[in-house]
């Protein structure tokens, strides 16, 4: 299958198809789908075992966190579940602190059942989830960096143009996606500025640094890779940062599916399916 | 070039497969189960590959301890026979050293005490999550190892603890781990007696626990009482080499 475009047969003008997703990227993408969404709940599985978070080397009962899930009375009639950031406590009952358990009896934790993997409480076996995941994650990840760069399309579809990264044109992009302005004709054949920092801050920011701070809280990995400890300040410092990176990773997914449905979600789903993708060529009026 | 295009479809045909053999794989719970143990051999390979230099955990400052050591797991194990050892301040205490071991000894609080000993500042990090810095003192596993003189066969060692974690009164449960020879002869290894200056208290593992930096707490075996070398774990309690491994944790907790 080649790169370039590849035109309807109909003489229609309005509408053209192009090859948009090669075959490795559309592969890599789903097998992270799986892996990721799977990661994260296996993740807060085993957040659960310990529902504070704090910064530096050490952390445990005795020291300050600087985020934590918790019941306000635990054991009364109506238990209230708090997440408690920097000294501000939020209500969060029902989610995280206390929510539904087994038989509709209140379960102290910080994330509810429903967000889990498994389902209930069992640290063990969310561990084994987590890290079998994180390998095919990794692999995969590993796989798709490396085809990146190989076949170009990284150069070619994800590093900004010199005209794309200028102001004028940022704000211009900012803008459109403000009044949920898709581009068509020329403009849709390729990716938008915004998009292409997105994808980069995912790609090559987000992703390798869960793994990076993923690695820091092992043990063994840290007596060979120690600079990691100084890189991310410590151990639990790096705990929190693989918990806010998961966090902005969600967020991204949120604005990420949001965008397909808003920009058409057979097409775009479609096309990271089977490769084409199809285009207006006229502007909407 | 169409054979080519075959072969890569080829392999994502392969791929598609495999993730849905994987997805089946879930119906049947003790095939799926090994699939996902697959990981701990692979985290166990990998980082065994990374460690062969046999390079040192971080050792911290004194000023970086944890103002407080949170004690976890057993905080006072209840059998007569710990109640009785602790009356008497562990006088009549004593570690075994036996199983594929030439010459098995054993010795006194007071004898380990006498022996040179490793002073080390590390990190205790638990499987829930947390950690605390403290300052060990205590005997190389390794010498004591060497004193024994090792048999051939010899692949483990594994520490039976006077602590009873399930609370079974028949003594089946006592909290036991196990370490390979690559983790036993580390120069971090030690059998620790004292916890930042003072003699271990009991909530620490009173009078002897291992401690084997580069893995995670449940390795940390406290209440030591009789060190056994063995060339297979299968055979010992559960099977899986420890108390949490019989109850579904990894036997490697280096992540």
């Amino acid at each position: 299958m080649d790169q370039n475009l590849k035109e309807d047969a109909q003489p229609r003008p309005a509408r053209q198809v192009i090859y948009r997703h090669s075959r490795i990227v559309r592969l890599t993408h789903w097998i992270n789908v799986l892996a990721v969404s799977l990661l994260l709940m296996s993740g807060l599985q085993i957040f659960n075992a310990h529902p504070a978070l704090y910064w530096g080397q050490f952390g445990a009962d005795y020291d300050p966190p600087i985020l934590e899930m918790t019941a306000a009375n635990p054991g009364g009639a109506h238990p209230v579940g708090q997440l408690r950031v920097a000294g501000h406590a939020f209500t969060t009952t029902g989610v995280l602190g206390v929510s539904k358990g087994p038989g509709g009896h209140p379960a102290y934790q910080g994330f509810p059942n429903w967000a889990t993997l498994p389902g209930w409480r069992d640290l063990a076996t969310g561990r084994r989830w987590h890290f079998f995941l994180a390998w095919l994650f990794v692999l995969n990840g590993a796989a798709y960096l490396l085809a990146g760069v190989v076949n170009g399309h990284f150069r070619r579809d994800i590093a900004p143009t010199r005209a794309q990264l200028r102001p004028s044109h940022i704000l211009r992009d900012i803008w459109d996606h403000i009044r949920l302005r898709h581009p068509t004709g020329e403009a849709a054949k390729s990716y938008n500025v915004l998009q292409k920092f997105a994808y980069i801050a995912v790609a090559f920011v987000l992703l390798p640094a869960m793994v990076l701070t993923g690695l820091t809280m092992s043990p063994g990995f840290d007596a060979f890779a120690p600079w990691l400890l100084d890189l991310f300040g410590g151990r639990q410092s790096a705990r929190t940062i693989h918990f806010v990176s998961a966090n902005l990773i969600v967020l991204f997914v949120v604005v990420h599916v949001v965008e397909v449905f808003l920009a058409g979600v057979f097409n775009e789903v479609g096309s990271m399916i089977t490769g084409r993708y199809a285009i207006r060529t006229e502007p909407h009026k | 070039m169409s054979g080519q295009a075959f072969s890569r479809r080829g392999l994502v045909t392969g791929g598609a497969l495999a993730l849905g053999g994987l997805m089946l794989a879930g119906c049947d719970q003790i095939s799926f189960r090994r699939v996902l143990d697959a990981g701990e051999g692979l985290t166990l390979h990998a980082q065994r590959l990374l460690l062969s230099g046999q390079p040192l955990a971080r050792e911290y400052a004194l000023k970086d301890r944890s103002p407080v050591f949170k004690a976890n797991g057993t905080k006072h194990p209840r059998t007569p026979e710990y109640l009785a050892m602790q009356a008497d301040g562990f006088a009549s205490w004593r570690l075994r050293i036996d199983g594929l071991v030439r010459r098995p000894f054993a010795l006194s609080l007071a004898q380990l005490r006498g022996l040179p000993s490793r002073t080390q500042v590390t990190r205790h990090d638990c499987v829930e999550g947390w950690s605390a810095i403290g300052q060990w003192t205590g005997v190389r596993l390794a010498g004591l190892l060497q004193a024994a003189r090792l048999l051939p066969n010899a692949r483990y060692v594994v520490f039976h603890c006077a602590d009873d974690l399930a609370g079974s009164a028949d003594g089946k449960d006592r909290y036991y781990e196990s370490i390979d020879l690559f983790d036993a002869f580390h120069p971090q290894t030690i059998l620790a007696y004292a916890l930042n200056g003072a003699p271990l208290a009991v909530e620490h593992g009173a009078p002897l626990r291992l401690r084997v930096e580069r893995q995670l707490g449940y390795k940390q075996a406290k209440y030591l009482m009789r060190i056994e070398v063995a060339d297979a774990l299968d055979h010992i309690a559960g099977g899986k080499g420890g108390f949490w491994e019989d109850r579904g944790y990894e036997w490697y907790a280096g992540i």
